[in-house]
């Protein structure tokens, strides 16, 4: 933990390392991101190309929405950041670091760095999401980090099974959840640390990781190097950065962020009637499904005629059973043709050659996943701004 | 050679390297880009609110119906769930601050 005296003189080193003409967030530009107060800075940092500042300390950066339409991989230098509190490890120490396994286990285990990589490695592509991605959507607006749809990215990961290390430590019989706790934690001393739960036959699903190689590379610093946790299909709140400890635990986990944050209705479809609050909550899970048009933006003026749409969706683990694109504003629906199969957690291209008269058209896309779940026509809410997955609606004028 | 990398942000572009081996890997945050507007008991506010976050957290907040009420939640909120060591005596001033000026 940082005490404030420390953290005030790392943002005033920031400041006076000005000096060396190399560590300015150059606000390059700003961009407005299309709801209210969405004005941004864009800026740069290690690691990472120009990205829509959210908030500097703790560091939350949104990906710009265009680097969608780059393929169905987000590029690990444009990959959103979110971090809650703001103690982030800023000198870490590839061969000094060290995952613990402790708790209801026979045998508590310390692994390096090295250790973890010569265990037999798995691949998957996994799209991580913040719960929070697309809040500034909601209406009526809620408080917390007011993002558009960029605080989610696919990557490939590369790193070992949780249940490989599990079942090296031996897991005991009462064993009822695991938690994950990181490197990075909170400045103020009663502010609770940052630890997700995970229930054990989830933990030991085979497909949650401990990932330590993202799309090729090393983690960047700024998404949990050296390593951290992935859990396909599930909200990034449970993709533990700097993950360092892993606790298993004979009861349900009671700390802050999994018993009071990242709660969602316990309704059907999890939402309620705007402005009120819920009787009952649970904690947020897999993700809703979406789909979005990437190849043109909203207010975007072309040429009529024939044009091809392109864009993305994924959902929480069935994978994607078909896109339908409308030009019409929603009439009448055209099934798109569905890009290659990444895996069930993977972004899913698809693209669909239309025609656009003279005039406006509002342009929407519409997923289904393979359990039958179909983007809502109307949004849905909730007090905390999570799980939106309204279809989305592309207005262009064609001339 | 140097026991650490500087992962700086060149005035061109960015300058991205991976950690080697044996290297710890030294990250530097670029500098703060937003500031509190100025405002009534702007001191009280840098001095409570800029411990645990820059002041951009609060200036993308939405523009909410009724603004105190508004505020009050999020300090409350601060004090509460994020064990925010903030006087009794601040917290008026706090929300005032933050309903005039956001």
């Amino acid at each position: 933990m940082l005490d404030r005296r420390e953290l005030m003189k790392r943002a005033g080193m920031a400041a006076l390392a000005t000096g060396l003409g190399s560590t300015r967030a150059l606000a390059l530009d700003t961009v407005t991101l299309p709801f209210d107060n969405g004005e941004r800075p864009l800026v740069t940092y290690p690691q990472k190309r120009p990205m829509i500042g959210l908030t500097s300390r703790p560091p939350q950066l949104e990906t710009p929405f265009s680097v969608f339409n780059g393929g169905p991989i987000t590029p690990n230098n444009a990959f959103f950041v979110r971090y809650h509190l703001a103690d982030v490890p800023l000198n870490i120490d590839p061969d000094k670091f060290t995952l613990e396994v402790k708790g209801k286990v026979d045998r508590p285990l310390k692994l390096s760095l090295k250790d973890i990589r010569k265990l037999k490695a798995t691949e998957i592509v996994a799209v991580n999401q913040c719960s929070g991605n697309s809040r500034g959507f909601f209406n009526p607006r809620v408080a917390g980090g007011q993002l558009a749809n960029g605080a989610m990215g696919n990557a490939r990961w590369r790193g070992v099974p949780l249940k490989t290390v599990l079942d090296m430590a031996g897991v005991q019989a009462p064993a009822r959840q695991v938690t994950f706790g990181g490197l990075d934690g909170p400045v103020m001393e009663k502010t609770p640390d940052f630890v997700k739960a995970l229930n054990i036959d989830h933990a030991r699903d085979g497909e949650v990781m401990l990932a330590y190689g993202m799309n090729g590379d090393d983690l960047p610093i700024l998404n949990g190097f050296p390593l951290r946790l992935v859990v396909p299909g599930y909200y990034g709140t449970y993709w533990v950065k700097h993950l360092n400890e892993i606790t298993v635990i004979d009861n349900e986990f009671d700390g802050f962020w999994m018993k009071s944050a990242y709660r969602i209705p316990d309704t059907p479809n999890n939402s309620i009637e705007p402005g009120t609050a819920p009787k009952a909550t649970i904690p947020i899970n897999r993700f809703t499904v979406r789909s979005f048009i990437t190849s043109v933006t909203d207010g975007a003026k072309l040429k009529s005629g024939a044009t091809t749409l392109k864009g993305i969706a994924f959902d929480g683990g069935t994978g994607i059973k078909e896109v339908a694109v409308s030009t019409d504003g929603g009439k009448t629906w055209m099934p798109a043709k569905l890009g290659r199969d990444l895996g069930k957690y993977s972004f899913r291209e698809w693209k669909l050659p239309v025609k656009l008269a003279a005039g406006s058209h509002e342009l929407k896309v519409r997923a289904t996943n393979n359990a039958g779940d179909v983007q809502p026509a109307e949004p849905r809410w909730n007090p905390a701004g999570y799980l939106r997955n309204v279809i989305e609606t592309t207005r262009v004028t064609a001339a | 050679m140097k026991l650490s990398i500087l992962l700086a942000v060149a005035t061109t572009g960015v300058l991205g390297l991976v950690a080697a081996r044996a290297v710890p890997v030294v990250y530097k945050l670029p500098e703060e880009t937003a500031a509190f507007k100025p405002g009534p008991n702007l001191e009280v506010v840098k001095n409570n609110c800029s411990g645990c976050h820059s002041a951009d957290y609060v200036k993308t907040q939405p523009n909410m119906k009724s603004k105190k009420d508004f505020w009050q939640a999020e300090v409350t909120k601060m004090i509460k769930v994020y064990g925010a060591p903030i006087d009794d005596a601040d917290v008026p001033k706090i929300v005032e601050y933050l309903a005039a000026t956001y």
